[in-house]
Parts: structure tokens; sequence; C-alpha cells
């Protein structure tokens, strides 16, 4: 176990430093969630066509897009392996005695801190926006939890598609194709209960869904789970157990 | 482990095959490379010698067939290998957003140096390869010959019985490839290391190794010390020679497209 945490800190090392040293990514990420909380949000709100419960749709959109943002900013992470791939890095990796899982949830870990950049982004944003947040310490340390695992989630299951895909170019087209379905089939920009039937069902296996449940829960003041915690959090643990197992099975395909 | 007779070779592969689809890539292949020998693995692009690489450093499983390093079975005992041997890949592995420092350290950690030798190995290693006073520049910074030098500082950090060394001078200037060949010969003469090295340059191969072998569309073509291979062609023969009567043709008419783009890749990385 120490060895699987001093080499799973090493990879997160590296990848925080490279993150502080380059925050270009995460700067330009930060323009998207603030696009969509103020147009987008601002514009719906007028409407007032999209029942949200007590609370105003830009509450209740906030914490969709703080999932949108952890998605969209994850499940491009393949794209830094395949680089990685490219310039021989995994290669160096894959030879050393490390632990594949080590290295897998390294990543993960440290997708996950780079998940906690947006957040602090969009609890900034929606502060300015007179959003009504909760400022409950509990709470704020579990909506960090649940974006290091949402963001854990998303950034191995991309590592899984960079497996399999194995070049930049296919892996842009497929990360097109999962991230917005993925986005529109979940519980971010509208309730589950006026979705048609089939979507759903969709949205009831996507774990997108239940991040998003926990973190209305947990940001807004007066924001509910649905699903409860222990569910959001408990599938969110098990989709993050079955998707690191596929990714440690696969990783070592990628120096082939 | 195996028997001492047995691990007195730090390489060794019985009948190794590697098939990709309908490609044999390496065609049962034996090799017997005793401990502190420079071992020179050359062949046309195409020829089989990164596929050897890659399953002996347990990247890559075999088809069929055995392999042995520093005395463990690269497949029923890949992590034991792994703590044997350090591995300098065709590619540039360094990482170029990191310091020269900060790679190493990874390298250290990833390999589970002692936390209070970590500082005392690094220094060393950045000393032994002459990048002591750019060790905490970006490693985007470095010339080609300081990326390779440091690749052979991470390949080294651990202290392996066994180095790999893919193709590690292409893309670097004269002088740059010298100094490396110097760091190669000092590696062996203060550590002891055995080197597998694949190369296309003849006079790499040549004044490197103290033996050598040429694959051909998979298979081993011949084995033997550099002058010996010459000399079985002529007084006159020179190492090209060797390789074009070995190796099936000219270097330079080998390879497919994505090895050329990949061996242009890494030149132009280096600069």
């Amino acid at each position: 176990m120490e060895r699987f945490i001093r080499e799973s800190a090493a990879i997160v090392e590296v990848e925080l430093i490279k993150l502080v040293r380059d925050p270009t990514e995460i700067i330009s990420r930060a323009v998207q969630p603030l696009l969509w909380l103020l147009v987008f949000g601002q514009v719906l709100a007028q409407v007032r066509g999209i029942h949200t419960g007590q609370l105003s749709y830009l509450e209740f959109i906030t914490p969709g897009i703080l999932a949108q943002s952890v998605l969209f900013s994850a499940i491009f992470y393949g794209i830094a392996v395949i680089w990685e791939r490219d310039l021989g890095v995994v290669h160096k990796l894959l030879v050393s005695p490390a632990l594949r899982s080590s290295l897998v949830f390294g990543k993960a870990v440290a997708a996950g801190f780079r998940g906690l950049v947006q957040a602090v982004v969009i609890y900034l944003i929606a502060f300015i926006m007179h959003v009504s947040l909760s400022l409950d310490p509990l709470k704020i340390f579990a909506v960090l939890a649940a974006v290091m695992l949402g963001s854990g989630i998303f950034a191995t299951f991309s590592l899984i598609i960079a497996c399999i895909v194995k070049t930049r170019e296919r892996f842009m087209g497929i990360g097109q194709l999962l991230t917005m379905p993925m986005f529109f089939a979940s519980n971010a920009i509208y309730p589950l209960d006026i979705m048609p039937g089939w979507l759903r069902v969709i949205a009831q296996i996507n774990p997108l869904t239940y991040l998003i449940d926990a973190l209305r829960g947990l940001m807004i003041t007066g924001g509910e789970s649905v699903h409860g915690y222990l569910v959001d959090f408990g599938v969110m643990l098990v989709v993050f157990a079955a998707l690191l197992f596929v990714a440690v099975k696969l990783y070592p395909t990628l120096a082939e | 482990m195996n028997s001492p007779a047995l691990e007195s070779f730090a390489i060794r592969t019985s009948e190794l095959t590697r098939q990709f689809g309908s490609l044999t890539a390496v065609d049962h292949i034996g090799l017997n490379i005793p401990y502190g020998e420079i071992f020179g693995l050359l062949g046309a692009n195409g020829a089989g010698k990164s596929t050897v690489i890659k399953m002996l450093t347990t990247l890559l499983s075999p088809t069929s067939g055995t392999a042995e390093v520093g005395g463990f079975d690269i497949i029923r005992s890949p992590a034991d290998v792994r703590r044997r041997i350090g591995y300098v890949s065709q590619l540039v592995s360094a990482d170029g957003t990191l310091t020269g420092y900060e790679n190493l350290r990874l390298s250290a950690k990833l390999y589970g140096l002692p936390k209070a030798e970590r500082g005392t190995r690094i220094a060393d290693a950045l000393d032994f390869m002459g990048l002591a006073d750019s060790a905490h520049k970006l490693v985007r910074t470095y010339s080609g010959g300081m990326i390779r030098r440091l690749e052979l500082a991470q390949a080294m950090l651990h202290r392996p019985a066994i180095l790999f060394l893919d193709e590690p001078t292409i893309g670097l200037d004269p002088v740059a490839r010298r100094t490396v060949w110097d760091r190669l010969l000092d590696l062996r003469r203060d550590y002891g290391m055995t080197v597998l090295i694949t190369t296309h340059d003849m006079e790499e191969a040549e004044e490197l190794s103290d033996k050598l072998a040429i694959l051909h569309a998979g298979q081993i073509s011949v084995v033997g010390e550099p002058a010996e291979l010459r000399a079985g062609l002529g007084a006159d023969a020179t190492m090209d020679d060797v390789f074009v009567h070995y190796a099936g043709g000219l270097i330079h008419e080998s390879g497919t497209f994505s090895e050329v783009a990949q061996t242009r890749r890494t030149a132009h990385r280096l600069g």
C-alpha cells in the first residue's frame, strides 16, 4: 500500500507541476462555464419554462455546469495520454517497476486536482452572480470530493478510450461524440422527470447524473439530492473502481 | 531464480517469436548475451529490432518462445525484470515540460530509491552525464545530445544490471553522438552494465559493440564480433558491406511510412 501511494503521488506531483507551470488550459476551460452561466443560464431563467422546484433556474444549473466543466476537462485527458505515448513517456513509465495501478490511479487523481480548479472558478462565478451557495465547510469538502471523484471517473474513461483508439485524430472524434450526449442525457440543465422515458433510462445509467445530483444537494442552499448521497457517491465509487480495473488492464497496451 | 550457470547470461532468448496478425516481426530468435557485454542489434527498419527490445523490456508479450533478462523470465516475472533494467526508447521520452532534475526525481520515485539516497543518486547521475549545470532548466530548452544524456541518466539512476538502448543516437550531430558513446563506455567501465543497443549507424556499431547480430525479416542473419564479420567478407570490407550483405539491402531503401515518420519526428525533436 505504501508503494502504491508513493508511486501514485509521484505521478500526481509531476502532473501538478505541469499544471502550475502552464495553466493555459485551465484558464481557457473556465470560459465555457462562464458562458453557460452568464448567457444560457440567465436567458433560460427569464423563460421560466423548466420547473426546477424551489431552486431558481440559475441555482439549478450551477452544479450541472460544474459537472459539465469537470466532464469536458477530464474527457480529453486521453489526448494527453496519447501525446505521452507518441513522445515515449508512456514507454518509460511502463518499463519502470511501478505498479500499473499506481500509474493509472495517479493520472486519475491528477485529473481530480484539475477538476478542483474548475470548482473554484465556478464557485467564484456563481458567487458573483448571486447564486445561493451553501458555505457549510462539510458540504464544501463533500463538493470537492465529488468533483475529484467525477474527474477521476471521466479521466479514467478517457484513458480507456485512448488505449483503444491510440491516435489523437480518432480520439478527438470519439471525444466529441461522447461528451455532448453524456451532458444532454443527464440532469445538468433539466430535471430527470421532464425527460422522455427512453432518455431518463439513459440518464439513470449515466455517472454524470449522480455527480450532478450530489453537487446539487451539496452546493446550493435548499438544494437536495434526489437519489441520496449514499447512492450518488456509491454509484460513482463503483463506476470509478470498474473503470480503474479496465484501465489498468489496457494501459500497458499503449506501449505495444 | 535460475541456476548460476544460466545466470552468467544477462539476456537469454530461445525461439523468441512475435507475430502481428499474419506478419512475423520476430521469428524464432535465440540470443545469449553475457554480463558486461555491449551487444549491438542491427537491421533495416522493420527487421524486428524494436520488437525484440520491447519484448525483452516487458512492453510486449512474445507470441511464443522464451526469454530471460537478468535471470528472470519476461513472462513469469516481469516486475523482477523491470527492476534490473534501464531503457532508453527510440522516442524522446524525457518530459520537456519538466526540468532535468524533476525528470530524474520521478524516475527515482518510480524505481523506489530510498528517500535518503535520492538526492545523492540524482546528483551523481547528473554529474556523470555532464548535466549538473542544467539540472533546473526545462528539458525543452536542452539540446538533442543533452536530452539523450538525461535519458541515459534516468535509465541508469537505479543502477540496472542491463541497459536497453533503442537507437539512442538517432538525430544527433556527430559531437553529441560521440558524447553519448563516451558516456555509454563509461557506464560499462564504471558500473559493469550489460548494454543491448540497436542502431543503424555502422560506425556506432563498430565503435561500441563487443559483439553484434544483424536481423533480417525477423531472423538473425549473423552474429559475431565486428572485426570478425568484416574479415569474413574480405580484407577491404567495411561495416556497411557487412550490413548490406546480411541485412538484405541498403538502409535508406527500407522502412514503412510510419517507421520513417517516427524516425524523422525523433530526429526533429532532438534538433
